[in-house]
């Protein structure tokens, strides 16, 4: 700790995790977050931890939910494919109200795709994929010094809320090499109390983990509980950066991978006396609803132009929050490609920014 | 010399005393009470927990004074390896249906018993799905009608009933298999005696343990309770025939 080294970004997810307090990591293979696994299959023995290389994404979500239940921080990681097979589980997962941290390196979709960096999942992880009312908590970091602070951060706001993570990168964010510093590791003896968990009756009270409930109003209750413990979330929990973003006339949204190109954009343009900014997300969800509504009050905002590796999903989100006071634009690559600053450059230098 | 009362029966302690909620004549309850004395008897239920399946035996969350996980549909054994795996001192139960445990859940049942995971599985057989109403499981027997097959069930249309317990004896991991019934009481001591073998295979760290119970629906059959009963002698045992399967040594 405290020393820089240089990682690729799928084996900072399992660092991350294991600085975190997490010992026991269920996965299966996906390009582009192979690193992931196989840092963990390596680590975790040595620090008295369990991997297991599950049959199926269907399996390890399943054993995620297990281990989740009996008490123990866990997180699993895979890429877009297998995070859709994984969605009956989370679904599960919500329901009973369990800490899990999820991370989904998105890859070029629909389908199989490829394996090249996209942001495509965006509505699967925030609205959310699986059956009934639920919400991850989604976090998006744009390097991979923020990718430890988030995973970290997951573990957290998981055991905080009882509910399921989940940290969304690319494909770029997978594969690149950084230099990180891992400043914080979680105390294993100051690990959340779980009185909650099934470790046996042993003489108390029956624990039943369960998102079934035959009898309609105790049901709905229960949705009701969920749905409190989202208010609040939504309350506390919002994260963004503001880049140049409060004088701005222009003002970029994008999270993650598009995030941090947009921020090369901002010092470009700011350089070039041309007036930008950037807002970006970093909580999903809960989404910065309210910055982007001041935002767009403001006199001097021009108007918002929201970039994704998607054909625009994120931007609905942005919609919503603007609510028609001022112009939304979107820029959007997919199947694997990425927007260059320059890109971006020309088409907020072609948009007409003044009529409306 | 005073007539001195003895009991001889009782409920058991593990059996949480509500009214069940499953059809008349259905022998899930009888497996439930069996599942309860073995853990019973062995000392096991302070330190277990019991993982529920989706189907008639959904209803069982609330049917056992232990920790209970309730599990998406097929994926108990993943969910048991989960609890199991993080919490090795724990005893792990499945209670699973044939629709469950022997077609959506195939690929977790054979692959939690292949790791040899330290956990044990009632695989509760009944030839069809009784929870949504009588339709064609992959155990349904040729010639049976259900909802899904009410022609009758054809191997060149449906393909020939599963044989879990064989299939998975095959494999290296599970340390006891066996099937047994419940439909005679000396049926019901065999069933007895199979499971504490299966839970004394977890407790001594041998590997996956699993007893297939051949069950009735009677609701979902069309026949009565008795005839049920009778029904199991007559067609299912014939095509599911009971024993031990594998028996590791040290058991
Ligand atoms: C993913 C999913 N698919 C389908 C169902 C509907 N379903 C509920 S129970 C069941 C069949 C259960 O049959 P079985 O496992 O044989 O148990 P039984 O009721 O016969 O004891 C099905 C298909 C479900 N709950 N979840
Ligand atoms: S439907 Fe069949 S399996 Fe379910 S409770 Fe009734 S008799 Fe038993
Ligand atoms: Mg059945």
């Amino acid at each position: 700790m405290g020393e820089k080294i240089l990682m690729k970004g799928a084996e900072v997810l399992g660092e991350s995790a294991i600085k975190a307090g997490c010992r026991l990591f269920f996965g299966y293979p996906i390009t582009p977050q192979n690193e992931a696994p196989s840092y963990m299959a390596k680590r975790l023995p040595e620090v008295g931890g369990v991997f297991v290389q599950a049959e199926s994404e269907v399996a390890a979500i399943n054993m995620l939910y297990g281990a989740a239940a009996s008490g123990h921080r866990v997180m699993t990681s895979s890429s877009s494919p297998g995070i859709s097979l994984m969605q009956e589980g989370i679904s599960y997962i919500a329901g009973a109200q369990l800490p899990v941290v999820l991370v989904n390196v998105m890859r070029g979709g629909p389908g199989l795709g490829n394996i090249g960096p996209a942001q495509g999942d965006y509505f699967q992880s925030v609205k959310p994929g699986g059956n009934g009312d639920y919400h991850l908590i989604t976090l998006a970091p744009m390097n991979l010094q923020e990718q430890i602070d988030l995973i970290y951060d997951a573990f957290e706001l998981a055991d905080e809320y009882r509910n399921p993570a989940m940290v969304l990168t690319d494909g770029l964010l997978g594969q690149i090499m950084e230099a990180v510093e891992f400043h914080r590791e979680k105390d294993l003896s100051s690990l959340p109390a779980k009185p909650w968990a099934t470790t046996g009756i042993n003489h108390r009270k029956k624990n039943l983990i369960s998102s079934f409930d035959l009898d309609y109003d105790r049901l709905e209750a229960i949705n009701h509980q969920i749905q409190d413990k989202y208010r609040i979330v939504k309350e506390k929990e919002v994260r963004y950066e503001s880049y140049f973003a409060d004088d701005a006339e222009v003002i970029l949204v994008a999270y993650g991978t598009t995030g941090r190109i947009c921020k090369a954009v901002v010092d470009i343009l700011r350089s070039e006396k041309y007036s930008v900014g950037l807002l970006r997300p970093i909580s999903l969800w809960p989404f910065p609803e309210k910055i982007l509504q001041q935002l767009a009050q403001k006199s001097t905002t021009k108007g918002f132009l929201v970039v994704e590796l998607s054909a625009g999903q994120m931007v609905e989100d942005v919609k919503i929050s603007v609510n028609g006071v001022k112009p939304i634009h979107f820029h959007g690559r997919m199947g694997g490609n990425v927007p260059s600053p320059k890109e971006i450059i020309d088409i907020i230098k072609t948009i007409q920014w003044e009529g409306k | 010399m005073s007539p001195e009362l003895k009991q001889i029966f009782k409920p058991s302690p593990i059996l949480t005393p509500i009214q069940r909620s499953f059809c008349p004549g259905c022998t899930h309850g009888v497996i439930h009470r069996l599942v309860a004395e073995c853990l019973e008897e062995l000392q096991l239920a302070e330190k277990t927990v019991l993982v529920i399946p989706v189907g008639c035996a959904t209803l069982a969350v609330d049917y056992f004074e232990l920790d209970t996980i309730q599990s998406a549909h097929g994926r108990a054994p993943a969910v048991a390896t989960g609890v199991k795996r993080s919490n090795p001192d724990l005893f792990v139960v499945t209670y699973q249906g044939d629709g469950d445990l022997a077609s959506i859940g195939t690929a977790e049942i054979v692959h939690a018993a292949n790791r040899g995971e330290k956990i044990t599985t009632i695989f509760v057989n009944n030839g069809i799905y009784g929870m949504t109403g009588g339709q064609m499981a992959p155990t349904t027997l040729i010639g049976w009608k259900t909802e899904t097959s009410p022609y009758g069930r054809e191997a060149s249309r449906e393909g020939n009933p599963i044989r879990i317990s064989e299939m998975l004896s095959q494999l290296n991991g599970p340390a006891y298999i066996a099937r047994t019934a419940v439909n005679s009481p000396k049926a019901v001591l065999g069933t007895k005696r199979a499971i504490k073998k299966a839970f004394t295979a977890q407790m001594k760290g041998l590997g996956f343990s699993l007893v297939e119970i051949l069950s009735t629906c009677p609701t979902n059959w069309g026949f009565s309770p008795v005839q049920s009963l009778k029904r199991i002698d007559e067609e299912t045992i014939p095509y599911y025939p009971l024993g031990e399967f594998k028996a590791v040594e040290g058991l």
